[in-house]
Order: structure tokens, then sequence, then C-alpha cells
């Protein structure tokens, strides 16, 4: 199923995906529409280009989301926009015409590309002006699955938004028969600026799975309101929008439309999953299926087989799975709140469905999510000492448990300082949990962990107690690890701050309109980043024009990744080779924390000490 | 060097492979009733596809791929706008009171603001005005100058005005505010305010609010409004100390969140020496009232 790239295969014949790329000139694109959601029903085409350039066309239009009508902003007149495939190596030359009254924008999420093609206004270039069309030109010089996206205003979350796939210059180490973009998004028929008023005004708006006195007992609610309620903070508290107002959609097509893709028993279908919603995550699972996760951020990993995994917005994974029989497989995507679900089939004929799961019960927030410093500082041997509090016990000894898993994984070669506890194991130096700083950040901050640790090892909210394979960040292992394992020289701490009251996001409690300097990197040095989390939210973390190594105790293996998910009260390490000079954005992907204050520009400055011949 | 690429013979260039576009997307439709994997489908498919001239001009940028600096000008636009201005209007009571005792009433109290994050102007407006038999009423309206100044608290400073008619003559009075607001712990919509009158006499009021869900629509809002006075204002009916208690609660069902009818109860009554003046007045010390109404905000 999976080779490492040394052990080439020879061309396989009849595999139509493999004579596809192949045929496909060096420098040529190829465009796919897929996935379309114009009026008037599903559309599914596609097309090859021959010429160098591929041209995206925005403009409104209107579309069709679960038969009703309605206004999107459209890429060549579909949402998604069409699959965009490179071959690595190619350049890429993509114009992009702006047919809407404002300005517009391409960013390429997750590429490495020269900053002034990065698509971010204001930080890239200029922007698209109505009318213009702008040239995007840059060498593609990786494989795997991106996505791409505006960077201006909602438009993301008005459909603006594509897959981008990479075929790697020498064979692919995936192999797969068949292979399916799945991109998962969140439609609103709302105005999304109406949204973010709400929200400002009204932070529960969209929240109905709030604990009540109906469904919990007016004891529970006594009990809420002397533990939530003293600290001001609501359990149900996990999506800022739900699917009160979102449909969710796989490849623009809502549950009842059940976007299918194809395939004949016996083959391996490598889906190439993209989280595009603007505010939604979502646990994807292929009830009857195991899936092996054999890509992460374009990223091949060491293949890990899991029956549900979690994608944070703007992550991607590629999965293979391996249907035996010729039945339809129902591909569910549940929001993380469970508010709602995106779902398509996996099927050998158009037309066919297979059972869709029942909507889980909805999460609650945990002690653990608020970083409480009894729950948090406390470790594995006290862990099973102690009487679990109410819900907690559980996933406390889930996570002690996971804990020696990866303290035995860890290799004495690389730097691991863990803590001896208990039976001899160690909680590897990422786990630890560090109090909080004196800093409380101010009045856009809310909530003040005692202490927070990586959770790495955790699913995350809703999937701790699962009792299913899924993917957690600990899995996630390079395939071809790196030649060296570089040192970080210097770290800074970031956090992840927000007033969930007066809906204000932004790190280190400044939104980015008051943050008045770039967040300085040095070219060439190996800088780590910290990210601590002090909300009770999960954030979807994403660099622009750099890799960021995720410290989840690999070593050598630990995985490049362009967006890092930072869940409530953790701290997350990643690594990162300053490499690129330029201006670059770091923000949270969820559209609505971004454009209320998270965040910065990252200016990437030669140091007068370093020189660049030093750098590789 | 950067340079933005729309103009002259290129945007024209581009717009003819546009048309060109076009013309083929007329072709695709055809396909639109075998949706296939776009994958699988495209080799075997292509050959039914109009041919498109291809696109010899060289790449209209003058980009480095090594260009290493971006040069933002002054018109470049900001990436996020995080610190717009944002405007809220609540009237949390809109309501017909029954009461036990005496005319009828009709009873309003609305805020709204309008500002940042951080900074707003807040007005604040309630009042009554009886329905039947002598107008009777009073009102009062308060603008406040509003800085976020704790995660959960608003510090407000400004004026307010108030007017009283009925039996008798009318009498109006002015204030300076300074005071507080914000969500207390326990979820509690509070609101605390000093007030100096023109003659310099002081008061203070608390209001609190919660909401407990009886379903995720079905809400149940027990508020309580007390009021302090330092000195004592007879023409005001102002007695020294705690006089003043209001205490209702209501029951609303949220159509939408902005739009709630409600009924309820509510229960006043003066203390101390206001009551012993409002007694001396002829007026009612303590008053009971169904009440019914909505609550909207946008």
């Amino acid at each position: 199923m999976i080779r490492l790239p040394r052990n080439r295969a020879q061309a396989r014949h009849g595999i139509t995906r493999r004579r596809f790329v192949t045929t496909s000139s060096l420098a040529c694109a190829s465009l796919a529409l897929n996935g379309c959601s114009a009026l008037g029903g599903v559309k599914n085409i596609s097309r090859r280009q021959e010429w160098g350039a591929a041209d995206i066309v925005v403009e409104r239009r209107p579309v069709g989301i679960e038969g009703r009508s309605c206004e999107a902003v459209t890429l060549n007149g579909s949402v998604p926009g069409p699959t965009l495939r490179y071959r690595e190596g190619e350049t890429a030359t993509i114009r992009v015409q702006n047919r809407l009254d404002v300005d517009t924008s391409v960013h390429w999420h997750g590429l490495i590309l020269p900053p002034n093609m990065d698509g971010v206004p204001g930080v890239s270039f200029r922007g698209i002006a109505p009318g213009e069309t702008f040239t995007y030109h840059f060498p593609i010089r990786q494989s795997g699955t991106y996505w791409y996206h505006s960077h201006s205003g909602f438009q993301e979350q008005l459909g603006m938004f594509g897959a981008l796939v990479i075929e790697p210059v020498e064979n692919d180490p995936i192999e797969s028969d068949v292979e399916h973009v799945v991109l998962l998004s969140d439609w609103t028929f709302e105005d999304p600026m109406r949204i973010l008023a709400r929200l400002k005004k009204k932070a529960g708006y969209y929240n109905f799975q709030k604990p009540t006195i109906a469904a919990d007992g007016l004891g529970a609610i006594l009990a809420n309101r002397t533990t939530w309620g003293r600290m001001r903070m609501d359990p149900t508290d996990i999506s800022d929008v739900t699917g009160a107002s979102y449909t969710f959609l796989m490849n623009g097509m809502g549950p009842e439309s059940n976007w299918t893709g194809l395939y004949e028993a016996g083959q391996t279908v490598r889906l190439r999953l993209v989280n595009a919603a603007a505010a939604s995550y979502f646990d994807v699972s292929i009830p009857g299926l195991a899936m092996t996760v054999v890509q992460a951020d374009g990223q091949n990993i060491e293949p890990v087989t899991v029956d549900e995994l979690r994608i944070s917005i703007a992550e991607t994974y590629d999965v293979l799975v391996r249907p035996k029989e010729n039945r339809a497989y129902t591909l569910f995507a549940e929001s993380m709140d469970r508010s709602g679900y995106a779902r398509g089939t996996l099927a050998p004929q158009m037309g066919m469905s297979a059972e869709i799961p029942l909507p889980r019960k909805r999460p609650l927030l945990g002690m653990q999510d608020m970083g409480m410093a009894g729950m948090a500082s406390m470790n594995m041997a006290q862990a099973k000492s102690v009487i679990p509090g109410k819900g907690m016990g559980r996933m406390q000894e889930q996570s002690a448990i996971s804990n020696t898993e990866i303290a035995r994984k860890t290799t004495s070669g690389q730097k691991m300082s863990g803590t001896k506890v208990g039976h001899g194991k160690e909680i590897p130096t990422w786990a630890q949990p560090v109090p909080h700083n004196l800093d409380n950040h101010g009045p856009a901050n809310t909530n003040i962990p005692d202490s927070t640790k990586g959770r790495l090892d955790q699913p995350g909210i809703g999937l701790d107690d699962a009792e299913h394979r899924v993917l957690v960040y600990t899995d996630l292992r390079r395939l071809v690890p790196a030649d060296v394992q570089v040192e970080p020289e210097r770290e800074i701490e970031m956090h992840l701050t927000g007033n969930m009251e007066k809906y204000i996001w932004g790190f280190d409690g400044k939104k980015y309109s008051e943050s008045s300097e770039p967040v300085q990197f040095r070219y060439g040095e190996r800088l780590r980043i910290t990210f601590v989390n002090d909300t009770m939210m999960n954030h979807p973390i994403h660099l622009h024009g750099m890799w960021m190594e995720l410290v989840n105790g690999a070593g050598k293996h630990q995985p490049r990744k362009h967006t890092v998910n930072v869940k409530p009260a953790e701290r997350v390490s990643l690594d990162v080779t300053v490499d690129a000079i330029g201006k670059w954005a770091m923000h949270c992907h969820i559209l609505y924390h971004m454009d209320s204050g998270m965040f910065r520009v990252v200016e990437v400055t030669e140091s007068p000490q370093t020189e660049i011949d030093d750098v590789s | 060097m950067f340079r933005r690429c729309a103009g002259g013979i290129l945007a024209l260039n581009s717009l003819a492979l546009l048309f060109g576009c076009g013309s083929q997307r007329g072709a695709m439709t055809r396909l639109d009733e075998i949706p296939r994997d776009p994958a699988v489908q495209t080799l075997s498919q292509t050959s039914a596809l109009e041919k498109v001239e291809p696109d010899t001009s060289p790449p209209q940028t003058s980009l480095q791929f090594d260009s290493r600096v971006q040069e933002p000008a002054n018109d470049w636009p900001l990436p996020v706008h995080d610190d717009g201005y944002f405007t809220f209007l609540r009237a949390e009571q809109l309501e017909y009171r029954l009461r036990d005792d005496g005319p009828d009433a009709a009873r309003w109290e609305t805020q709204g603001w309008f500002g940042t994050d951080y900074q707003k102007l807040w007005v604040k407006s309630e009042g009554e005005q009886s329905l039947r038999g002598q107008s009777e009423g009073e009102f009062e309206i308060q603008s406040l100058y509003s800085k976020l100044v704790a995660p959960f608290w608003d510090f407000q400073i400004g004026a307010r005005y108030d007017r009283r008619w009925g039996p008798g003559p009318s009498k109006d009075r002015w204030f300076g505010v300074v005071g507080v607001q914000g969500f207390a712990p326990y979820e509690f919509e509070t609101e605390l305010a000093l007030f100096v009158s023109e003659d310099a006499d002081v008061s203070a009021r608390l209001t609190a609010t919660t909401d407990f869900l009886i379903t995720q629509r079905l809400i149940m809002q027990p508020r309580l409004e007390a009021e302090v006075a330092v000195q004592d204002v007879a023409e005001l009916q102002v007695g020294q100390g705690l006089n003043y208690l209001d205490m209702g609660l209501r029951f609303r069902y949220e159509i939408k969140r902005e739009f709630a009818p409600y009924i309820g109860v509510n229960w006043k009554r003066s203390l101390g020496q206001t009551a012993t003046l409002v007694q001396d007045d002829g007026g009612q010390v303590s008053n009971v009232a169904a009440v019914f109404g909505v609550t909207v905000w946008f």
C-alpha cells in the first residue's frame, strides 16, 4: 500500500490516475472542475487545458445548496473551485480574474513560495481589485494535497476555495487505484458579516446545545451554575457558528445531495481530505472501513490505521481505504460540536447510499480544557491514585496510558528530558504542565489556565472516550526522516487569547490592530514557536511561507505542518527553519477569530551577523 | 521587484482566453448527466472537449522567484479588519403591566451602543406610562461613554436625565453617572451605577438579571433592581438608605434569538423613608403586576 520512495515500482498499467499524471505535460496545469454545486443539480465535470496557465474567474453567482438557491463567491462558476493539479518541479502560472465588486485574493495554502505570491492582501500584495487579473507565478517545489482560498473578507466562507493537488516528481510512495478529493466546508445562507456582528453581541447566539433544565435536570443546572457559571464559562461553547446556521458540505454538496465517489471492489481508494471550512472541525469516519492515514498537510507520514480522525480547519489528510465488497459506504464528517454533519458515499456506482450514523451526543468541555491546577499538574502516578472527578477520571486515565506509550516510543537520541514517574515511565517533555506566567493579557482575555501542557496524545473533545482508534498528533511521523535533528536556538512563546463574551480574539491579549510591530523571525535561524492556548476553544494556527515541525516526540520523524490545532489549555511547540525572507501571515484559521484579531504578520529579516550562504 | 499585472494587451489576452473557456464550458455541460470521479474520467472524456489554442504568451510578471522583498505601498489594505464599529439596540422590556391595584401601565427598558470592542457610546432609557386615568409616568435616559476595563466589565461615565409627571407638577433632574456594567460570576448580567444629582445628592442603583434555560428557547429570567440613597430628597420621594426594590420573573420564548415574547410577574416596593414619603403623597408603597411583552434586539 505504501512504499518508501527508494523502492520505486515500475509504472503500472491500466490505472487511470497514473496515466493521467504522466500524460500531462510538465509545464501544464490540469484543471478539473468537480463537485460543482450549480443551480439545477449536480455537476461533476472535468477538463484539461493545454496551455501553460490556469485561468480562474472569481464571480458572485447563484448556486444551489441542498436544493436551495443562494449566491456564492464562485471560482469558474462553482463551489468549490476547480481542483488544480500540478506536478512537483513545474512552474505554476495562474491568472485570477476578479469579477466581484470588491477586492479579492487567492492564497495557496501550505505552499512554499515567494512572499509576493502568497496572496494575503496587505502582507504579500495589494490584493486583486475589481476587474483586474492578477497572475500568480511560482515554482512548485513540493508535492501532496493542498488547497487554495480567498484571503479577503469573508469570501472563503462564501465558497471561494478549491483543492490543489501536486503529484510528486518521482513515483508516489502512496499507491492507489483511484482517488477522490474530499473538500469539507460549511455553508451559511446568512451574511457572514452579520454572523460576526451577532457573535459580538451575543457570543452564544448559534449554540442551541446549552445545558437546560428540561434536558439535564434542575440539579445539574444548579451544579453547573456553581462550577462553570462561577467562572462565567459555558461547557458547551465548542463552536461559535454551529449547525444552527451551517449546512455542512462535502465537495460543495450537502448531506441530502450525497456526493458520491466511485470505486470497484478490491481497489485501493485514496481520499484527499481537505477541511476548507470557515469555522468547523470535522470528525471523519467511514463505518465499515478502516482508514490508513498516509499524508498529513501534504506531507507523507508513516501509515497509521484509524477508524476516525479529526480534521482541523485548513488541515489536509490523505487516507487509503480498501473496500472489499461492492457496496456503498457512508463517508461521514460530523462537526466537532455534533450540531450537524457533512456526508457522502463511496460506492461502486452512482445513486447508492448506506446507513448514516446517528449524531452523537454533544460533548462537554472538561476541567482539563480549563487548565485547572489540580488537574493539569497531576502526573500519571497521581492520576491513578486520585478518585476521579466528575467525568474526568477516565480522561486522565486514558491520557496517562497514552503517555506511557509515547514514553516507550521515545528514543534516547533526542532531547527528551522526561520526568520519571510511576513504573519508570517518562512523561515526555511536551506533555509536562507549565504554569502560566504572571501576564493575564488584559481585558481581551477571559481565561487564564493555571498551567498548560501538551495534549498531543489526546484525540480531542468528544473523542477522548472513543473506543475505536482515533488519530492523535503523536501518530504523525514523517515517512522520510529529516537528515539531522536541528535543535532550536531560540524560542518564542505566543499565547492564544480571547474574550468569549465580547468576541475579541488575539495573541497575547492583543488584536492584530493593537499589535504595532510584526513578529520578528531571523533568517537562517532554527526557531521554536510555542503556542499556549489560554482559551477554552480549539484554534487551528496557520503559518504562511514556512513549515512548522510539530514537536511530538518523533525526533527526526517529527511531522511538518502548515496548520496546527492547539487544544484548549494546551501548549504546543513547533520548530521552524526560518528560510523564507519576507512578510508572512500567521493566524487562527477560524475565519471569525482571524477577523476578530487573531492574526499576526511575521517578518523574516536577515540579521546582520547571519550569512545567507550558511543557510541551506 | 513586484508589479501588478493588469493592463493592456495582457488583460485582453486573458479575456480572449476566458471567452475560450466560456465556449468550452458550453461543451462540457453535455457531460453533466454522467457525473463520475474527475480523476478517473479525465482522460477518457478529454477528447470530447474542444481544443483550446495554447497560450504562448510569456509569464505575465516581472517577478523573480527568489524575490525576497515585498514593498508594501501606502495603498495596501489591512490584512484583517478587527477594529470595526458595531451597533447594538435592545429593548429588554417592552411590556404591558396589569397591576393588582392601580391603573395598568406600559413600561420600557432599552439600551443600545455604538462602538468598537473596547470603547462605546452607550445609551440607556427606561420609563413607565399609566394607560388609564390621569396620565402619570416617569422617564429616564442615560448617555454614557463606556470602556472595556476588565475581561467582563465595562466602565461607564456620563449623564442621566429624569423626568416625572402625573398628579401635580412635572419634575425633572440631571445627574452625573459613574458605573460598571458587565457579567458577574455565577452569570449575572449586572449594572451598578452611582448617581450624583445637580443638587449633589448621591444615590446608587444595582440591576442584575440571570437566565435559566428551561429548554434551548424557553428561558426563565429573574431580575432584581435595588436603589440606595445617601441623603433624603423629600421632593422626589427619596429616603435615605435602601429605599427601593424591584423584582421580576419573566419567561421568554426565543422564536429567534432577537425576538422573544414573554410573560411574567413584577413586584416593586418602596422602603424606609421613601415608603413614608410615597404614602404621604397618596402613592402606592408596593405593587404587584402581571406583565407581558416582548424582548427584541438587533
